[in-house]
């Protein structure tokens, strides 16, 4: 009896969360089709609003600038996060540990408005005592995406590290190579999925960022979602509909050739 | 046991090696020395120091007093890449992204040596340890005894001076064990290296070792082959961690002409052993072991030391079967028992009287 109700309870529990997760997403792209102006009227199946969008230079321009802005400070997310990650998992005692492993990972429990304001304080009042950097723009944007990222990286890293079997770099040690040669030929190839997961990580929070950016940012740098929120409270357009829709096709085509290479990576021997 | 063939100094020498971690001391003051082509074995319950010892051979951890000798050169500051000294991990260790081959091939690699040269190593270590066939694989796609096996291959391949083995076995189940150990020492026979081997196991420690270290809390309690190790434990602790063994604790009564009488408690008759000359009143422990003990059912005739007691327990084992005697005083004596002696003669069993008796060379006499 209780199977047989199970039976129906569980995969209708799954199909509700399904629905409330992925509905909204769902009816974001069937809408991106529709030929009518109007959001929530249906008209008939066009891609009218693609062309459009491609034609509008202001939010390809936003995207470009987003897109590069995401793209670099990945990177030196990725770079200063595997240091403190790296830090973190494997000096265990020194002087101010315990103030440097809370201040790294701050920006994960920081509200976003504080970490911005923050932030912007800080360049103001940088700016009238050494003069750099010059005004709010894409490299106050870069500072501030680098500032929050790296937390998630050093997060990510120290995980993967904590679980490292360190035997396998004495093993290296043992057969001669030397320190320098170990981190890049064993430790950096088998903490690459962390890596990897870390680098998109910082990405995709880069890329959709808005109270942070909005603190940081001046008159030539308009990221991506600053203007969809700027054109959204002028009425919705189903340009922005279409627009996300080609987001969500890029994250996921990316998402799954990033979980496939760490698939591959993952073959390894039980612990 | 002579150290090494070509006699002259040890080929590694431990001269009063002390390692500390927080205050405490793991390796305390130890002095050994092991000869060219031995088979070594550091013995001992967890925690006792060994593999520290150990680590400070590979060089993954600096002693805080003392040298390390190789082959004549002081170890004790080099770093673990410069020393000709290769390990076998615990964990195996393999890298796990690289192939069989590319793991054996590493240190090699590391010493930058000819292409062609590296190829012809690797294979030929590779057959030695019967694995040529799984070069290209990775050690992800392999069973355990395989993986030991490219682990042994790995460390064997520079020809170091010394090979350090980590609790080589402890991954592996009981019956691959007994095979492997084998192996092993067919692979020292073969390769000439110096082998030193860490291991909580005793019973694999006394099959693979030419010479065995006893250790306990941070010292080496006793040198010697697994056969003197065995029959003269120098200390309590030797004797009960080798093998099982019956204690007795007393004291001496007599002594003479290399025998003593020791009177222990529980039992009216003092126990006759062989012994250094003792004076009467010194407080000894007597070692023996169970298979030197004779269960009777009848009271055997002209036997030195005998007592009587109550069988509690048996244990069939196959080959043999284990007795648990308690003694008038309550006091529980161990006895084994060839399977093929027990069906043979008449039988002991449970809650029955029995006769314990032993010769004069069977308690081992220990003061300490």
């Amino acid at each position: 009896m209780i199977y047989g109700r199970r039976r129906i309870f569980v995969p209708l529990m799954m199909l509700l969360g399904f629905c409330f997760l992925y509905g909204p997403i769902v009816s974001l792209i069937v809408y991106s089709f529709n030929s009518s102006r109007l959001v929530t009227v249906w008209a008939g199946f066009s891609t009218h609003w693609y062309s459009e969008l491609f034609h509008n230079d202001a939010i390809l321009t936003a995207a470009l600038l987003s897109l590069r802005i995401a793209a670099i400070s990945a990177t030196g997310a990725l770079v200063l996060g595997t240091l403190a990650g790296f830090v973190l998992a494997r000096y265990r005692r020194f002087h101010g540990r315990g103030l440097f492993g809370s201040m790294v990972t701050a920006p994960l429990v920081m509200p976003e408005v504080i970490t911005g304001l923050s932030l912007l304080l800080l360049f103001v009042s940088l700016e009238s005592i050494i003069g750099w950097p010059q005004g709010r723009g894409v490299l106050t944007i870069l500072i501030a995406h680098m500032t929050f990222t790296l937390a998630f990286v050093a997060v990510v890293v120290e995980a993967r590290l904590s679980a490292f079997d360190m035997s396998l770099e004495e093993a290296a040690l043992d057969l001669g190579a030397r320190p320098l040669k170990v981190f890049f030929v064993i430790t950096l190839p088998l903490i690459s999925p962390a890596l990897v997961a870390g680098w998109l990580l910082a990405f995709t929070l880069s890329l959709d960022d808005l109270v942070i950016t909005s603190f940081v940012s001046g008159p030539a740098s308009t990221t991506l979602p600053m203007v969809i929120f700027s054109s959204v409270r002028l009425g919705v357009s189903p340009q922005i509909n279409a627009l996300a829709t080609i987001l969500v096709a890029t994250v996921t085509v990316v998402v799954v050739i990033a979980s496939r290479l760490m698939l591959t990576n993952e073959k390894r021997p039980p612990a | 046991m002579p150290l090494g063939g070509d006699g002259g100094a040890p080929y590694l020498r431990i001269e009063g090696v002390t390692k500390r971690f927080a205050g405490h001391a793991a390796v305390n003051n130890v002095s050994l020395d092991i000869g060219r082509g031995e088979f070594f074995a550091l013995l001992g319950p967890s925690g006792c120091g060994k593999t520290t010892l150990l680590r400070m051979l590979a060089g993954f951890e600096r002693p805080d007093a003392g040298a390390i000798l190789i082959d004549g050169q002081d170890m004790a500051q080099v770093p673990p890449y410069l020393r000709p000294v290769n390990m076998m991990f615990q964990s195996y260790a393999l890298f796990p992204h690289m192939t069989v081959a590319s793991n054996v091939g590493f240190g090699l690699r590391q010493d930058k040596r000819p292409k062609d040269e590296i190829a012809t190593r690797v294979s030929k270590v590779l057959d030695l340890v019967h694995m040529g066939r799984h070069a290209q694989r990775k050690p992800g796609q392999l069973s355990g005894g395989e993986r030991q096996r490219v682990a042994l291959a790995r460390a064997l391949v520079k020809e170091p001076k010394l090979l350090l083995l980590d609790e080589p076995m402890a991954a592996l189940d009981r019956k691959l064990r007994e095979e492997t150990r084998f192996e092993l020492v067919r692979i020292q026979n073969r390769v000439g290296i110096t082998f030193i081997m860490v291991t909580h196991d005793q019973e694999e420690a006394m099959t693979t070792a030419s010479r065995v270290a006893v250790m306990q809390s941070g010292n080496i309690v006793q040198v010697g082959t697994p056969r003197e190790v065995y029959e003269q434990p120098a200390t309590r602790f030797v004797a009960d961690f080798i093998g099982a063994v019956n204690l007795f604790d007393g004291k001496v009564v007599e002594a003479r002409d290399g025998a003593v009488s020791v009177i222990v408690e529980g039992l009216d008759v003092p126990i006759q052993a062989q012994g250094a000359p003792l004076a009467a009143g010194t407080a000894v422990s007597l070692a023996i072991r169970p298979e030197k003990i004779v269960l009777t059912a009848a009271k055997p005739e002209g036997a030195s030391n005998l007592v009587q007691g109550v069988v509690r327990e048996i244990a069939y084992r196959g080959d043999l079967s284990t007795y648990r005697i308690d003694l008038p005083s309550q006091k529980a004596v161990r006895a084994t028992v060839p399977n093929i002696d027990r069906l043979a003669g008449p039988a002991v069993e449970v809650g029955q009287q029995a006769w314990l008796s032993w010769s004069v060379s069977a308690p081992v006499v220990l003061t300490q």
